[in-house]
C-alpha cells in the first residue's frame, strides 16, 4: 500500500498550481464566464502538455498515468479553469485508442488552438447534446449508432446559457462530407466509449475533489476572520462542525477518487484497460455529492454576502452543479453504479 | 499509489480466516447476541495461543510485530465473522498501557496471564459527571499507610463480570486544574468493595456500572506518575495500533444484499425495485469510504507520517454512515422489518432490526461524534477551539 504522491507527482501538482494560480484567479474566471472558456489559458495548458501527457507513449504523447492526470485535474478544478480540460484529455486517449491510422487526426488536433472534445450523450437524431466545451471544440468525438465517431471542420455549437457558465453547445454527428471519420465500429466501439466514459468519471471526480477543496477554504477563511457577537463565527460549534463534516467527506472523496484512478492501471496502451467502472461510478457520485455539500455550506458560512454575485463563492457553488450534472443527476448515476455492483434488474 | 494493503496482510488475512473457520463456531456468536457479552473466554485463549491477541506488539514483548496493515486485516476479518471480542479489544488497549508505563512488578504481575488468554481487563474512565469530558473524574483515590483507598463510581465499565482487573481513571488531588490532578490504577476486580451492577442497552449488549466503597489498592497497582493519569491516558492514544478498514457496516449491506436478492413466489425480488438499488449503492459508496479513511490511518501509522485528524475523520464517517445505513436500509424491509433475531419471518434474520439498535452507541462511545467534529475543526481546519478546557 502507497497513498502517498511520488517526488514526481509533487512537483508536476506544485507546477500545475502555479500555472493554474496566475493564468486562472477568480478575476480571470470571471472574464471568461460569458464564453465559458479562456483561450490564454488553454494555450498555456497545452503547452504545459496537460492533454498531451494522458496520451500514451506510442502515440506521441506522455504516457502519464490516470493518477497524475486526476492530480492535473484536481488543480484544474481548484482553480476553476475555463477550460474543457477533463474532456480532452479523454477524447485524446479514446483517438489514440483507435489505432496507428488515427494518429495524424489526434495530433492535428492536440496542435490546434481548439480543444478536442468528447460528447458525454451518445448521439440522437445526429445530435450531442450539451457538449462540454462543444462551442469552442474544434473536434468532437462521440457515439452515434453502432460507430464512434470524430467530428471536423464543423463550426462549434451555439452557445447555451447554463449555471455552470460553460461552454456547452449541440453539436451535430451527421456533418458535411469528409468532416465525420468512423473510428471504430460495432462492439469495439461501445466499449471503447463506455471505458473512455469511465476515465471522464474519474477526471471529473477529481476535478469536483479540487472545486470542493477550493470553497472549503473560503469558508474557513471565512469563519476565521468574520466576527459577530464579538467572537470569530469559526468559535460556534453550528458552524465549525458543518465544516468538520466537510472536510472530512473531502478527505473521503479525495482518496476514492484516487482509488478510482488508480485502478486504470499504469500505462494507457491501448489493451482495453479500463480499470474499476464501479469505482469510477463510486468516485463521480461522492464527489459530486461532495462538492455540492461543501459549495452549498461555504455559501451559507458566508452569510449574506455568500448570495452576492461579488463574492467568489456563488463560482464554485454554480459549477459544482453543473460539472457532474451535464452528464447525469446523481441519482441516475446510482442506478448505473447498482447495475455494475450488482448486476442489472430483473436478472437472475 | 498502490491500494492494496499487500501480500503481508493477504497472507496474514488468509492465516486469520482460517483460524476463524476453526475456532468461531454460530454458537459463540448467537450466545453472545443472546446474554449481551461480545467475550468468548474458550475464543480468547485459542485468540492468545495463536499470537493474534497481541499480534501487533513488538516480538520480544510477546506479539508477532505485525504491522498496522496486517492489523487491518485481523480486525476486518473479525468483525466480518461477527467474532465477539471486545474483550480482546479492551484488554489489549489496557496492556498496551501497562506495557508503556507500568512498573515491572505490576508488569510481571499481568501481563504473561495476559498474553495467555487468562487476564480479561476492562474500561474505567467514564463516570455518572463526566463521559466526554473524562478528565473529570471525581472517583477519589487518597493514600494511607497500606495503600490507597478508592471510592466512587464508574459507568460504562463493560465486561467488568467477566474481568480480572479494571482500569481506574481517580482523583488524587483536587487542588488543581483537572488534567494534572489524575491518577491511574490497574484494580483487581475481586477487591473488597467493589460492586458490579448490570447496565442493559438499546443494542442487547449489557454493560455495567460499577460502585467503589473503601477499596484498599496497593501502590503497586499505580500506572505512572501520583497525578499523572492524564499522561497514561495520552500514551494509550499514542499507541493505539489497531487498524479499521472494512467494518460493520459492511455486514449490515451484506445481509441487505442477502434479503433485496430474495425472490418470491412471483420471481419478483427486492433489488429489482430502483428505490432499493439507490439505496443499496449509497450505502456500498459510503462503506467504500469509510474503508479508505481507515486505510489511510493504518497506512499513516505503518510510515510514521503525520496523519492530523484523518483518525477522527474515520471514526466520525463510519459511525454516522452505519447510523444513517441501518435506518434507511431497515426502512426498505417494509412491515417484516420489525420483527426480531429469532422469529421465523424476520428478513435478513433480524439482524438489520439489530444493526439499527446497535449503531446507535456507535456514534457515542470512543469519542462521541461531536468530540471528533471539534478535533478535526481545530486541528484540521485551524478553527478556533470551541468547548471549555
Amino acid at each position: 500500500m502507497d497513498l502517498g504522491l511520488s517526488a514526481d507527482q509533487r512537483a508536476l501538482v506544485a507546477s500545475v498550481s502555479s500555472l493554474l494560480g496566475t493564468n486562472s484567479t477568480t478575476a480571470r474566471v470571471r472574464q471568461a464566464e460569458e464564453r465559458g472558456f479562456d483561450p490564454d489559458l488553454w494555450r498555456r495548458l497545452t503547452e504545459f502538455g496537460a492533454v498531451a501527457m494522458g496520451v500514451p507513449e506510442a502515440a506521441g504523447g506522455g504516457g502519464a498515468t490516470l493518477v497524475d492526470l486526476a492530480l492535473v485535474a484536481e488543480q484544474a478544478g481548484r482553480y476553476l479553469a475555463s477550460a474543457p480540460l477533463v474532456e480532452a484529455v479523454v477524447a485524446a486517449r479514446l483517438l489514440a485508442r483507435c489505432g496507428t491510422a488515427r494518429y495524424a487526426l489526434l495530433d492535428h488536433a492536440l496542435a490546434s488552438t481548439e480543444p478536442l472534445v468528447i460528447a458525454l450523450h451518445r448521439a440522437v437524431q445526429s445530435t450531442f447534446r450539451l457538449v462540454p466545451g462543444g462551442a469552442v471544440a474544434g473536434l468532437v468525438v462521440g457515439l452515434d449508432g453502432a460507430d464512434l465517431i470524430a467530428v471536423t471542420d464543423q463550426a462549434p455549437g451555439r452557445a447555451r446559457a447554463n449555471i455552470g457558465s460553460a461552454a456547452l453547445a449541440d453539436r451535430s454527428a451527421a456533418p458535411a462530407a469528409g468532416s465525420r471519420t468512423v473510428l471504430l465500429a460495432g462492439p469495439t466501439a461501445a466499449v471503447a466509449y463506455e471505458g473512455a466514459l469511465a476515465e471522464w468519471k474519474a477526471l471529473t471526480a477529481a476535478a469536483l475533489v479540487g472545486l470542493a477543496q477550493g470553497a472549503l477554504d473560503l469558508a474557513v477563511e471565512y469563519a476565521k476572520t468574520r466576527h459577530q457577537f464579538g467572537v470569530p463565527i469559526g468559535s460556534f460549534q453550528a458552524l465549525s462542525h458543518r465544516l468538520a463534516d466537510c472536510a472530512t467527506a473531502l478527505e473521503g472523496a479525495r482518496l476514492l477518487t484516487r482509488e478510482a484512478a488508480w485502478s486504470f492501471g499504469a500505462e494507457p496502451d491501448g489493451s482495453g484497460e479500463f480499470g474499476s467502472p464501479a469505482l469510477a461510478s463510486m468516485a463521480f457520485v461522492f464527489a459530486a455529492e461532495t462538492a455540492q455539500q461543501i459549495t452549498a455550506a461555504s455559501l451559507h458560512v458566508h452569510g449574506g454576502m455568500g448570495f452576492a454575485m461579488e463574492t467568489d463563492v456563488q463560482l464554485f457553488f454554480r459549477r459544482a452543479q453543473a460539472w457532474p450534472q451535464v452528464y447525469s443527476g446523481i441519482r441516475a448515476e446510482y442506478q448505473r453504479l447498482a447495475d455494475l455492483e450488482f448486476g442489472p434488474a430483473g436478472v437472475r | 499509489m498502490d491500494f492494496r494493503l499487500g501480500e503481508k496482510s493477504d497472507a496474514f488475512r488468509a492465516e486469520v480466516r482460517e483460524f476463524l473457520a476453526r475456532h468461531l463456531t454460530g454458537e459463540m456468536i448467537e450466545q453472545a447476541h443472546i446474554t449481551g457479552t461480545y467475550h468468548n473466554q474458550e475464543l480468547h485463549r485459542a485468540l492468545a495461543e495463536s499470537g493474534y491477541l497481541a499480534a501487533g506488539w513488538p516480538v520480544e514483548h510477546g506479539g508477532q510485530g505485525r504491522d498496522p496493515l496486517e492489523m487491518v486485516a485481523l480486525a476486518e476479518e473479525m468483525t466480518l465473522a461477527g467474532a465477539p471480542t471486545d474483550g480482546m479489544t479492551t484488554t489489549l488497549m489496557i496492556a498496551t498501557i501497562l506495557r508503556y508505563c507500568a512498573s515491572q512488578e505490576l508488569r510481571e504481575e499481568v501481563l504473561p496471564g495476559v498474553l495467555k488468554g487468562e487476564i480479561v481487563m476492562c474500561l474505567g474512565y467514564s463516570e455518572p459527571d463526566s463521559g466526554s469530558d473524562v478528565a473529570a473524574a471525581k472517583t477519589r483515590a487518597v493514600r494511607d499507610e497500606a495503600g490507597w483507598r478508592v471510592n466512587g463510581q464508574k459507568m460504562w465499565t463493560s465486561l467488568a463480570q467477566v474481568s480480572d482487573y479494571v482500569i481506574l481513571l481517580t482523583r488524587t488531588n483536587p487542588g488543581v486544574p483537572k488534567h494534572r490532578g489524575l491518577t491511574m490504577f490497574l484494580v483487581p476486580l475481586d477487591s473488597p468493595g467493589i460492586e458490579v451492577k448490570a447496565l442493559e442497552t438499546l443494542g442487547g449488549q449489557r454493560t455495567n456500572m460499577t460502585f467503589y466503597t473503601d477499596v484498599l489498592v496497593a501502590d503497586r497497582y499505580r500506572i505512572g506518575e501520583v497525578d499523572g493519569g492524564w499522561d497514561v491516558m495520552q500514551t494509550a492514544l499514542v499507541h493505539e495500533r489497531s487498524g479499521k478498514g472494512r467494518g460493520l457496516a459492511d455486514r449490515l449491506l451484506a445481509d441487505a444484499l442477502g434479503w433485496a436478492r430474495t425472490v418470491d413466489h412471483a420471481d419478483a425480488a427486492p433489488i429489482d425495485d430502483p428505490v432499493v438499488r439507490l439505496e443499496l449503492a449509497r450505502v456500498a459508496v459510503r462503506n467504500e469510504v469509510a474503508k479508505l479513511l481507515g486505510y489511510q490511518a493504518a497506512w499513516a501509522a505503518a510510515n510514521e507520517e503525520m496523519s492530523g485528524p484523518i483518525g477522527s475523520m474515520g471514526k466520525l464517517f463510519a459511525s454516522e454512515s452505519y447510523v444513517r445505513a441501518a435506518a434507511d436500509l431497515l426502512d426498505l424491509l417494509g412491515s417484516d422489518g420489525v420483527l426480531q433475531h429469532g422469529d421465523e419471518d424476520a428478513p435478513a434474520g433480524g439482524w438489520i432490526e439489530y444493526a439499527h439498535r446497535k449503531a446507535a452507541v456507535t456514534t457515542i462511545y470512543q469519542g462521541t461524534s461531536e468530540i471528533q467534529r471539534s478535533i478535526i475543526a481545530e486541528r484540521g481546519l485551524g478553527l478556533p477551539r470551541s468547548r471549555g478546557r
